[in-house]
């Protein structure tokens, strides 16, 4: 087994609020293995785009890290200064956002766009740098003669590519992907994720891929992990994880995600009741005691923490 | 069983109040507005004299200073007197009251008239918003003192002489409020175009309702917290430029002199060593026209932050 | 073939529906630059039939026109040429009187994509389901609205309580139900539901679908579903149209569609949906 790249122990994170205090992100501890893609999945209010948020070291005040540790290949990265900080933004750690338009600039050309990150994070010249933008262009299916195109003249699926590229351009450990497909169509959301995996895998690069679908997770990763309201519900291989879902979470969710592949007018789909719980107003025990049909009365009173089993339940407790 | 909660507990619990009272600036600019308001409403009870009441001046008190007593009276005055021996502290009462008068009437003069027609321009679009925006983007050219200035120029030309001292306050209220519409109707069009896009209002248009309906029962309601603050930012503008007119004599008569006529008496005796008839009104005038503009500021950052 | 044949057996009737849009720049910049007009044919010649309690869904990806259907399906938007008939009356016949409009739009609503944008924040919920009864003149005086409110938040399964809440008070998923309930309120007979859970988490999707497919039994609804999700439209549609740049490019009863799609389009589509089941059989 391979070093893990990112590993993260114990994150709390906490935003101070007027009546106490608000904990998107509660007790968190994964690891990222190198070359792998692993997805966090969660409604929204999980706490999903915040653990990435954490990671790259982007919360927004007043939230801050409150306890734990993020490690970057066996550099502690959760307390660095911001001078440290953007040393590791785009250099080792990028990010890949829903709306292409929120990482590109709009008055500069791709091309110079790309020249210039890898001119930032990298020890080449000019030249070099041009070169190896066209070749990161090419790698993401554009044609390079568009090199001095401007962001505004892609369709939306090209631009997301665009933004892969630049992801990749100063070759990072890990690219945090935050619901990188959501505002596509379907027909280009395939595609851009199996340009993502297949790239990953070449360069060796490990992905946290942030999504509320399971399909995108079904599709794209090698292990999974389940937030629910800030904590982790359940962690596992994906393919195992799809197949013998154990947290009752977990297998809500995927059972009331409608498939392509069977059901018809009279199919009812699974739902679960309620809805997830506002942070200010977090239910005790388990948070998800209050939505869950196999709850038991310990559920309400007491914290189940992640087993080594990869499962937060009562359920699955030994005893 | 779900308290239904009073308005007074909400409004505590609420984070209006708790951004309030945060800001200790606000707070005081509040305190500060409050008071002056409060003396303007019950000048009749707080003041000492009535300075208009030309029987009871007496011209010997003329030029008596601060908390000194009169050379030939004995007579002291808080904040001393002017040249007709009026006592100034009632004076900026009074003044202070013609002034929040004119102000308050003519925002909201100009509140209604830049609401109703930027609420016309964003829903109706084509060529009513066009007529009405470039009425609009004319008007802006010229300094706002400007067109009041023309407004007062031309009533005063129509006006027969015997009127002009009686309507002279009217004709302010009027002149300011017709040049402080404009910010009033550009906020409200663009609210009132990214608001009539929402599918609250096409709900609204499936059952029927006329244009007129949607616009004020369901849009306006939704364009009201700019506007609030608007008209907050818009009366410390008011109170200046009913000064500024009055400090140059086609404002308020000397009759009913607001704080920028007796800014106006007191600038003549500045350099002769009666500070005080200038300083005093100047103050009074500083401090309700900045306390009024850190409200608007502390409003607009607490309403709407997007509009920073 | 008689059109009062057809109107017996479907309840909605889409013609040869037609919209252009106008992009053309200010007539002054066409002016100095020279530029011709240019329009975009958002819908084009589009037919198809409801049958009376079914659903029919329109898929298709951004820019395929199905919003543009939606919108001139309900009267917010006009129709450039084609007509839709509605139980045998043509909504956007010019010549009907105020009173026969009213009758008509009284059988239509909508179901918006945005539970945001859908619901005034500055009405109370239930002034929100009130206004269409209100509106219609549908019932008489205070207190029977108040019932009738009270009925219509049973049905979508929220408090009679809820009706004092203001909008923000609810999550997504209520407010989608306020939203529905609001379109039931006028006793329609015909909803179009434009991407009605898109926005919504998956847990809260499955909800909000379960609730319209009751609705549509218990009242016998006619739904013009719209959305990009062929997933959804699986549990949801008897029928399913694919639209393609405003082109109704295949039309079939939803099983046969997904087992025997006759174009390549729809069957990209259907290859590009995520498969979550592929790694299981077990997952009920």
């Amino acid at each position: 087994m391979t070093d893990p790249i990112l590993s993260v122990r114990n994150l709390r994170v906490v935003f101070p609020h007027r009546h106490g205090e608000l904990v998107p992100i509660d007790d968190i501890s994964f690891d990222v293995k190198k070359g792998e893609i692993i997805g966090f999945v969660g409604e929204s209010g999980a706490g999903k785009s915040m653990t990435g948020a954490a990671i790259i070291g982007l919360i927004d005040p007043p939230g801050y890290i409150e306890r734990g540790e993020i490690w970057l290949d066996n550099e502690r990265i959760d307390q660095l200064d911001v001078r440290a900080a953007n040393r590791i933004r785009g250099r080792r750690i990028s990010m890949v956002f829903q709306d292409p338009l929120t990482s590109l600039n709009p008055l500069r050309t791709i091309g110079d766009q790309l020249v210039e990150t890898i001119l930032t994070h990298l020890p080449v010249n000019a030249n070099e740098a041009k070169r190896k933008a066209m070749a990161g262009l090419e790698e993401v299916d554009i044609d390079p003669g568009r090199f001095n195109a401007y962001p505004h003249e892609f369709s939306g699926g090209m631009r997301q590519r665009v933004v892969i590229a630049l992801a990749l351009s100063a070759g990072p450990e890990l690219i945090i992907a935050d619901e990188p497909t959501t505002a596509l169509d379907v027909s280009v959301q395939a595609q851009v994720l199996d340009l993502l995996k297949k790239l990953c895998r070449e360069h060796g690069t490990s992905v946290i891929l942030i999504t509320h679908d399971m399909g995108v997770i079904a599709e794209t990763t090698d292990r999974v992990a389940v937030l629910y309201a800030g904590r982790l519900a359940e962690v596992g291989n994906t393919h195992e994880l799809l197949r013998r879902p154990q947290h009752p979470y977990t297998r809500g969710l995927i059972a009331s995600t409608p498939a392509v592949e069977y059901g018809d007018i009279s199919t009812e789909l699974f739902q679960i009741s309620g809805t997830m719980p506002r942070l200010d107003a977090l239910p005790s025990g388990c948070a998800f005691h209050p939505r869950c049909e196999q709850a038991l009365d310990y559920c309400a009173s007491h914290r189940p923490e992640l087993q080594q089993d990869g499962v937060a339940c009562w359920l699955y407790a030994d005893g | 069983m779900s308290a239904e909660k009073t308005l007074i507990r909400r409004f505590r619990e609420s984070d209006f109040l708790y951004d309030f009272k945060r800001s200790p600036v606000t707070v005081v600019s509040f305190v500060i507005v409050m008071f002056l308001i409060l003396l303007a409403v019950f000048a009749d009870l707080v003041a000492p004299t009535n300075p208009f009441d030309a029987g009871s001046l007496n011209l010997m008190n003329g030029f008596t200073p601060p908390m000194e007593p009169n050379a030939f009276t004995g007579e002291t005055f808080v904040l001393g007197t002017d040249d007709q021996g009026r006592d100034l502290f009632s004076a900026i009462i009074f003044g202070l009251r013609v002034s929040l008068f004119v102000g308050l009437t003519a925002v909201i003069l100009a509140m209604v008239l830049g609401v109703s027609l930027g609420l016309l321009a964003g829903y109706r679009g084509g060529w009513v918003d066009a007529v009405i925006m470039r009425t609009a983007d004319i008007q802006v050219t010229f300094p706002s003192i400007l067109i009041a200035m023309l407004i007062f120029g031309i009533a005063r030309g129509l006006l027969p002489p015997h009127l002009r001292d009686e309507v002279a306050i009217t004709v302010l209220i009027i002149a300011i409020g017709l040049s402080e519409w404009v910010p009033f109707a550009r906020t409200v069009r663009g609210t009132t175009m990214v608001e009539k896009e929402k599918e609250y209002v096409q709900a609204a248009r499936l059952i029927g309702l006329g244009s007129g309906q949607i616009m004020v029962r369901h849009i306006l309601p939704n364009v009201l917290s700019p506007v609030l603050v608007i008209a907050t930012i818009t009366l410390a503008l008011a109170i200046i430029a009913e000064a500024t007119l009055s400090f140059l004599g086609v404002g308020a008569p000397p009759t009913e002199p607001s704080l920028g006529t007796l800014i106006r008496i007191g600038q003549d005796f500045l350099f002769s060593g009666e500070w005080w008839i200038l300083l005093f009104p100047a103050f009074t005038l500083l401090a309700l026209a900045l306390s009024v503009n850190l409200l608007g500021d502390w409003l607009r950052d607490t309403l709407n932050p997007r509009l920073k | 073939m008689p059109a009062g044949f057809m109107l017996m057996v479907d309840f909605i009737h889409v013609e040869q529906l037609h919209r252009r849009f106008d992009l053309s720049e200010p007539w002054l910049a066409r002016m100095i630059y020279g530029r011709p007009k240019r329009f975009l044919d958002a819908v084009d010649n589009v037919s198809f039939t409801i049958e009376r309690g079914k659903t029919y869904a329109l898929v298709g990806e951004s820019g395929s026109g199905k919003s543009t259907i939606a919108r001139i399906a309900v009267g917010l938007l006009g129709p450039s040429s084609g007509r839709i008939l509605i139980d045998g009356h043509n909504l956007h016949d010019r010549s009907l009187s105020e009173a026969e409009h009213r009758r008509i739009r009284q059988r239509l609503q909508m179901i918006f994509q945005s539970p945001y944008a859908s619901l005034n924040p500055r009405w109370r919920v239930g002034n929100i389901l009130a206004e269409p009864l209100r509106t219609f003149s549908l019932v008489d005086g205070r207190q029977a609205e108040q019932h009738r409110v009270q009925e219509l938040l049973e049905q979508v399964g929220l408090s009679v309580s809820d009706a004092r809440r203001f909008p923000h008070e609810f999550s997504g998923g209520q407010r989608q139900r306020i939203s529905i309930a609001r379109a039931l309120a006028s006793r329609p007979d015909f909803i179009v539901c434009d991407e009605p859970t898109s926005a919504l988490d998956v847990s809260v999707q499955a909800q909000v679908l379960n609730l319209l497919k009751e609705l549509q039994r218990d009242l016998g609804l006619t739904f013009l579903f719209i959305t990009h999700d062929l997933a959804v439209v699986r549990v949801m549609a008897h029928r399913i149209g694919v639209l393609k740049a405003g082109k109704l490019i295949e039309e079939q009863a939803t099983a046969e569609l997904i087992a025997s799609p006759q174009s390549e389009y729809t069957r990209m589509l259907i290859r590009s949906a995520p498969r979550i089941r592929k790694h299981s059989d077990d997952v009920r």
